[in-house]
């Protein structure tokens, strides 16, 4: 079955998933925001792409963070952008997800940015919305959150230039985060040798090795020599569902501190998608300390989003 | 009526008979099978030269969705769409709305039933009030309304106690028990766990969810005496286990659904809401194992696990969709599919959807026990008709049921499913004729 | 197919005494050679160093600012806009190889405008080749004539930094 996310030329019209996108679509896909980048740098922050356009943000998902940076995107690409809380509105009301998306494309929308609680939900919404109209997977459940992942990876060609070499450890909530399987997905198609899971064994689980991921359950052991640490955030549900005693545990065995990252190649950089609890993954002065590009990640994050946007929004279904 | 059946080959896996013949039916009775009585003059002759004449499906799970859904239907259009899928008795579960846990909602579910004179319901009584795992029911009652055995439905009963008593009391009095091997709680994921849920971001059901709750179920008829029927394996674990012990010689038996013995978790897809189901598409190793159990007999039955879904129901993210799919029309289908695949007989591929699942039923059919599921002379004329040669597609068009969600859906899997049904009687009357 | 031969080296010629007359003409207003991606790029480069401007000359690309981006998407990136002076104030003089419908220039304006306010505006380029849809004009051009749709006109730099105009049938 073809990838939905592509049309018979193999040009992208939506972004679901990093998964299945071919190497050259994520370089075209980086090389484009590398453009967008020296945007904010000029006077007028704008350009015209895409004007006359609507964006919708359909954010089942409570995210003001996310929201807010794809509106951003939106605006700079001098898109009309239209924030929808449906968590509060119609879909609260008993309406279903398929008749609140047949509603919106009678109003004229032309890109659906969709957060949802459920895995799978934005290929549904691609499924059923009309010809024209792209989708933008902003995070599925626990499945993908594909612009994090290519944000992830712009980071990580800023600062190590090669994929081909380089050691990359995902520390804490795997199996429940969106952002390291998209990680993990683009990591493995860009050709990164050594991914490393690591984690409790209820949250970096044997499963995830299938992936192409090697599983740690000991911190010194996965991060050791590492080019590049992504931090996970720890959810509270954890210790609700009987995955974790607590943060402070967890913190002890795999919370990112200074002596920790010593352990790593002295050239380490350290990731979080945000937002980070402090003493839970990570200790401050990690967070703030020269080896972070926690804040460089947010910048890039709007230029991969416009790059994301307007590639997408010039190919036709 | 009489009606003779002339040219077919008639396919009886009960007797091993597979030869061309002619059957003779007057009333609601089969009077000959192989020749024509003297003078035996009837008032309509079928043609059923390239035909399979074989005895009428018995479909050990199918949903009606009655009580529950009157104002849709369900009960006419589901009893038609057994017809046409050549079904001509089928057990119901108990999780209906309200569930069948007395004997007055077992009764007017039978009387209507009756009154659209088709296939013959036998429904399985709730076990336990509400299905609420608490209090029993009145199995004796319910017994006499006609129930042929007593089931939580999809539900499991966590509390072991209660388990417990349940098949002790049932086994009092020889009541056969329906249990679902799912632990409630390893059981709350929504695919297989495995590389495709881990990957796709979906929650997972280890195997473990059936081995436990088997392990349970098998150790608490040592202790109770209880016959047990498991409803739809779907792992090799579980597999092996049944042969364990049914080789102690325990009173169990197993059925396997259509879904779990073609499909696994591969053909989910892009989160199809097809394949949302219960118990989950698992691997391959586990498809290659129910298929040779249901080969070698340590599985009983195949079954349709027939659940008639709207498209609001299913046009849903997958973890959302209510699980299940619509499938009386395809059990002939995937049993021949599966019985071609395997390299078996025709009579080897018919006999999980007649004479085996009429042995699961056992005493409850009374007297019924000796002809459902058979042809015999003398015997119920419970017949269905299909050609062999014809491939057809599960298109909503062509499905009578008004369940239209089914995994082997063009747009889904895409099977070409081999045999189609041309003419169903009941009782000697024609359920279901297709026209030209 | 008719073969035009165009010397691009000697069209180069005419166009540098053209543009250094245009820079004197310019008088004390700060000046600033931009070329658009790829061939008025080179032209600007060589320009830069012939003319004896001071420093590196600035590349223009009009990516994102296309008209087209409806029918062509958004194309593999067609190099960066890279200025290394202040447009503020100062008399852009836009170099381009060829100038035919308009459309490229009306970009590279917009693109421009997005960087500041320039003094002045001028436009260099080595053919012009006529089919305007738009209404602009050169101030500087070597060579101007009229070439049929079929016949595309290529800008092409050797490692001696040598110029050649390519003609194709399209």
């Amino acid at each position: 079955m073809r990838n939905p996310q592509l049309n018979q030329h193999g040009e992208l019209i939506h972004l679901l998933s990093i998964e299945g996108l071919p190497r050259p679509v994520l370089h075209h896909i980086l090389d484009t925001a590398g453009t967008f980048l020296s945007v904010h740098e000029r006077e007028v922050k704008k350009v015209p792409l895409l004007r006359g356009k609507s964006v919708f943000n359909l954010f089942f998902e409570n995210s003001t963070r996310t929201r807010t940076t794809f509106e951003i995107a939106a605006k700079r690409l001098s898109a009309d952008v239209i924030n929808l809380d449906i968590a509060r509105s119609s879909t609260a009301k008993g309406e279903s997800l398929l008749d609140t998306i047949a509603n919106l494309s009678a109003m004229h929308a032309d890109m659906f940015v969709v957060r949802h609680g459920e895995s799978g939900a934005p290929y549904l919404i691609a499924q059923h919305c009309a010809p024209h109209v792209h989708v933008v997977n902003a995070g599925d459940g626990r499945h993908a959150h594909p612009t994090q992942g290519l944000l992830d990876m712009y980071t990580i060609r800023h600062y190590k230039k090669d994929f081909s070499n380089l050691t990359v450890a995902i520390v804490g909530d795997i199996v429940h985060s969106r952002v390291a399987r998209s990680d993990i997905h683009a990591l493995t198609t860009l050709g990164v040798p050594e991914i490393r899971a690591v984690g409790p064994k209820t949250l970096a689980t044997a499963d995830l090795a299938s992936m192409g991921v090697r599983v740690c359950h000991d911190m010194a052991e996965g991060i050791r020599d590492a080019d590049v640490i992504i931090m996970l955030r720890l959810q509270n549900e954890r210790m609700s569902g009987a995955m974790l005693p607590s943060s402070a545990e967890f913190f002890k065995n795999f919370g990112l501190t200074p002596e920790k990252l010593a352990l790593a190649k002295p050239d380490v950089i350290v990731m979080h998608p945000g937002p980070i609890n402090r003493g839970v993954e990570i200790e401050s002065s990690v967070a703030d300390g020269p080896h972070s590009v926690i804040l460089p990640q947010v910048t890039f994050g709007i230029a991969v989003r416009m790059a994301v946007m307007s590639i997408i929004a010039g190919n036709e279904a | 009526m009489k009606i003779l059946i002339q040219n077919g080959r008639v396919v009886d896996p009960a007797s091993g008979r597979d030869e061309t013949a002619d059957i003779a039916i007057a009333g609601d009775r089969i009077v000959t099978i192989g020749r024509v009585p003297e003078g035996f003059n009837p008032d309509r002759r079928v043609d059923a030269k390239g035909w399979v004449v074989m005895p009428g499906l018995v479909d050990l799970a199918a949903r009606l969705r009655e009580p529950g859904h009157e104002h849709e239907g369900m009960l006419e259009s589901e009893l038609a769409a057994a017809a046409a899928g050549g079904v001509t008795s089928l057990v119901c579960p108990p999780d209906t709305e309200p569930a069948l846990d007395e004997p007055g909602l077992v009764e007017m579910l039978k009387f209507r039933a009756r009154q659209l004179s088709r296939c013959r319901l036998f429904p399985l009584g709730a076990l336990t009030q509400g299905l609420r795992g608490e209090v029993l029911t009145e199995m004796g009652q319910l017994t006499e309304a006609g129930c042929v055995g007593f089931s939580q439905g999809e539900l499991a009963i966590g509390d072991t106690q209660v388990l417990q008593r349940a098949m002790l009391y049932a086994a009092t009095y020889g009541y056969p028990v329906w249990l679902r091997p799912q632990d409630p709680w390893l059981g709350k994921g929504v695919a297989a766990s495995g590389a495709v849920a881990t990957r796709m971001g979906l929650s997972g059901v280890p195997v473990s969810a059936e081995t436990v709750a088997l392990h349970t179920i098998i150790e608490l008829m040592r202790g109770t005496g209880a016959r047990v029927h498991l409803c739809r394996l779907s792992s090799a674990a579980g597999v092996q286990l049944v042969r364990q012990a049914k080789a102690e010689g325990l009173p169990l038996s197993c059925d396997v659904s259509i879904n779990n013995l073609h499909l696994t978790d591969v053909d989910i897809g892009y989160f199809d809401s097809a394949m949302r189901l219960v118990p989950p598409l698992r691997q391959d190793r586990d498809r290659q194992a129910l298929r040779q159990g249901l080969a070698d007999g340590t599985i009983d039955a195949l079954v349709s696990d027939h659940l008639p879904l709207s498209s609001d129901e299913k046009t849903l993210p997958f973890a959302e969709a209510v699980p299940g799919a619509t499938g009386l029309e395809l059990l002939l289908s995937l049993s021949i599919k599966w019985a071609q695949d395997q390299g078996l007989s025709l009579t080897q591929a018919l006999a999980p959807i007649t004479a085996r699942p009429v042995a699961v039923i056992g005493e409850a059919l009374g007297s019924l026990r000796a002809s459902a599921g058979r042809l015999v002379e003398g015997g119920v004329a419970d017949l269905c008709c299909f050609d062999p040669e014809v491939h057809w597609q599960a298109t909503p068009e062509a499905l009578r049921s008004q369940g239209k969600h089914t995994p082997f859906a063009p747009q889904s899997t895409g099977f070409a499913l081999p045999a189609q049904v041309q003419l169903t009687l009941v009782a000697g009357t024609v359920a279901y004729e297709r026209r030209c | 197919m008719t073969q035009l031969a165009l010397d691009a080296e000697a069209l180069y010629g005419q166009l540098r005494r053209q543009v250094a007359a245009l820079a004197q003409e310019s008088g004390d207003q700060p000046l600033g050679l931009v070329g658009i991606w790829s061939g008025g790029a080179w032209l600007a480069e060589r320009l830069q160093a012939d003319l004896r401007l001071g420093g590196p000359s600035g590349t223009l690309s009009i990516t994102l600012h296309r008209d087209d981006y409806a029918e062509r998407g958004l194309s593999t990136t067609a190099g960066t806009t890279r200025l290394p002076f202040e447009v503020e104030g100062r008399h852009i003089i836009l170099v381009d190889d060829v100038l035919h419908t308009g459309r490229t220039i009306r970009a590279a304006l917009n693109e421009l405008f997005d960087f500041g306010r320039p003094s002045r505006v001028s436009l260099a380029v080595l053919v012009d080749r006529g089919g305007r849809e738009l209404p602009i004009d050169a101030q500087c051009a070597a060579a101007r004539l009229e070439l049929p749709l079929s016949q595309r006109l290529s800008l092409t730099r050797d490692e001696q930094g040598r110029f050649t105009f390519a003609v194709e049938g399209r």
